[in-house]
């Protein structure tokens, strides 16, 4: 269960939304929405515990998420197994072969990360989330650079994520075709200007 | 953690992984010494367990950016935070990533290159014993720097700026150690300070790296 409560967050020392609320449970996934800049990134951030939030409470389990940025996190000289099994051995797992098979990578388990095209290597990354063993996944623009066909895959790999119980959270622009996943818009929580400008206004 | 250990050995000694940087850099300083200051052997001899000192020093600080900065462009730093592997065991590993790759390979490389100084016979043995005390305090003092200065584009200068202050003590005590035992005088007071500061160094720092890689990754 992730519950997040009147939650106000910053980027760079401005605050960028507030009262922010939500709750997502088991086989549910949450889909954030909003135009660039509104703190979609940031929001996801704040729920992975990589910042802290300005105010209000987010209740989540942090031995229980595994986070997917903007950045792979991918080790160029090493191969694509030698990649997934490290990341399955800090997450305690060892088997990584449902994860080549999810993302289509057995193929290319023994070439290293650095050659593989940029749609592959954003596989390879979504590919982490399977061995972590991990329940709420957070994912910032998963789709990035995917194919129609690799969008398929993942929305497939989501649904049977969240069959199994699992709960997701994701900030994407495009739509997966998960049927009964929840759209938050942002907009409506755009923080407002900052408090100061009303006080100077008072001796104007 | 070992496997964060393997990876980390594993990428060092991969293309781009920058193992033999200070080593041969240990190296060419050695070398280039005797030319610069002439071939008498006397004043060669005295001055080897200074600039070797000096040598392994400015080595182990060349490839300090190294140890976070790839973790942090890439994204793994921001992944490693989430996963259950505690801040503290990260930046702890690192660090002996660092002194395997860097400092071992000097201490390894010392008694041979030694030679090329004219250290006599009777000063080895103090100097490898300070080297191989010394590079691990060296490592651990540099990713405290490293992780001060994660996230800085080109932040090699503020880097030596930070950490060449805090490496002072180590070197001083350090060529206190190879100095004395090549006169033949008791080398046990700045031995033990020498191995009061790396294990003083080994056990606080960790927790100063993790909390300010905390702020650093916001």
């Amino acid at each position: 269960m992730l519950k997040v409560s009147d939650l106000q967050i910053a980027r760079g020392g401005v605050p960028v939304l507030q009262g922010v609320s939500f709750e997502v449970s088991s086989g549910q996934a949450l889909v954030v929405r909003g135009p660039n800049g509104i703190g979609k990134t940031t929001l996801l951030r704040t729920i992975a515990g990589l910042q802290p939030a300005l105010d209000g409470a987010v209740d989540v389990d942090p031995d229980d998420l595994a986070y997917v940025g903007h950045a792979d996190g991918i080790k160029s000289t090493l191969s694509v197994t030698e990649n997934l099994t490290f990341w399955a051995q800090v997450f305690g797992q060892s088997d990584i072969s449902p994860a080549l098979q999810t993302y289509q990578l057995e193929g290319l388990a023994d070439r290293p990360a650095g050659l593989l095209s940029a749609g592959q290597k954003r596989r390879l990354g979504l590919a982490r989330l399977l061995v972590t063993g991990r329940n709420l996944w957070i994912l910032d623009e998963p789709t990035v650079s995917l194919d129609t066909n690799a969008v398929e895959m993942f929305s497939a790999c989501i649904r049977s994520h969240l069959a199994g119980g699992g709960k997701a959270l994701l900030a994407t622009h495009i739509d997966l075709g998960l049927e009964d996943a929840k759209e938050l818009d942002l907009s409506p929580f755009k923080a407002k200007p900052m408090s100061v400008n009303a006080f100077d206004e008072a001796f104007l | 953690m070992i496997a964060l250990l393997l990876r980390d050995l594993r990428l060092a000694i991969r293309a781009g992984g920058g193992f033999g940087l200070g080593l041969a850099f240990f190296l060419i300083v050695v070398v280039l010494v005797p030319f610069a200051v002439g071939p008498e052997a006397g004043l060669l001899s005295s001055i080897a367990p200074g600039i070797l000192w000096l040598g392994a020093l400015l080595a182990c600080l060349l490839s300090l950016d190294r140890i976070f900065a790839l973790d942090w462009e890439d994204g793994s730093l921001d992944l490693l935070a989430v996963s259950p592997l505690p801040m503290e065991a990260v930046v702890s590993v690192k660090a002996l990533a660092h002194w395997l790759t860097t400092g071992v390979p000097l201490v390894l490389a010392t008694p041979l290159i030694a030679v090329l100084l004219n250290l006599p016979g009777e000063g080895f043995r103090s100097l490898i014993l300070s080297l191989a005390l010394g590079t691990p305090a060296l490592s651990v003092i540099g990713t405290f720097g490293a992780a001060l200065t994660v996230g800085i584009k080109r932040g090699g200068l503020l880097l030596s700026l930070l950490v060449l202050p805090l490496y002072v003590p180590t070197l001083i005590f350090g060529a206190e150690v190879a100095r004395r035992g090549l006169s033949g005088q008791d080398t046990s007071t700045p031995l033990l300070l020498l191995a009061g500061i790396t294990c003083g160094a080994i056990a606080l720092l960790p927790f100063a790296s993790a909390a300010v890689l905390r702020v650093n990754l916001r």
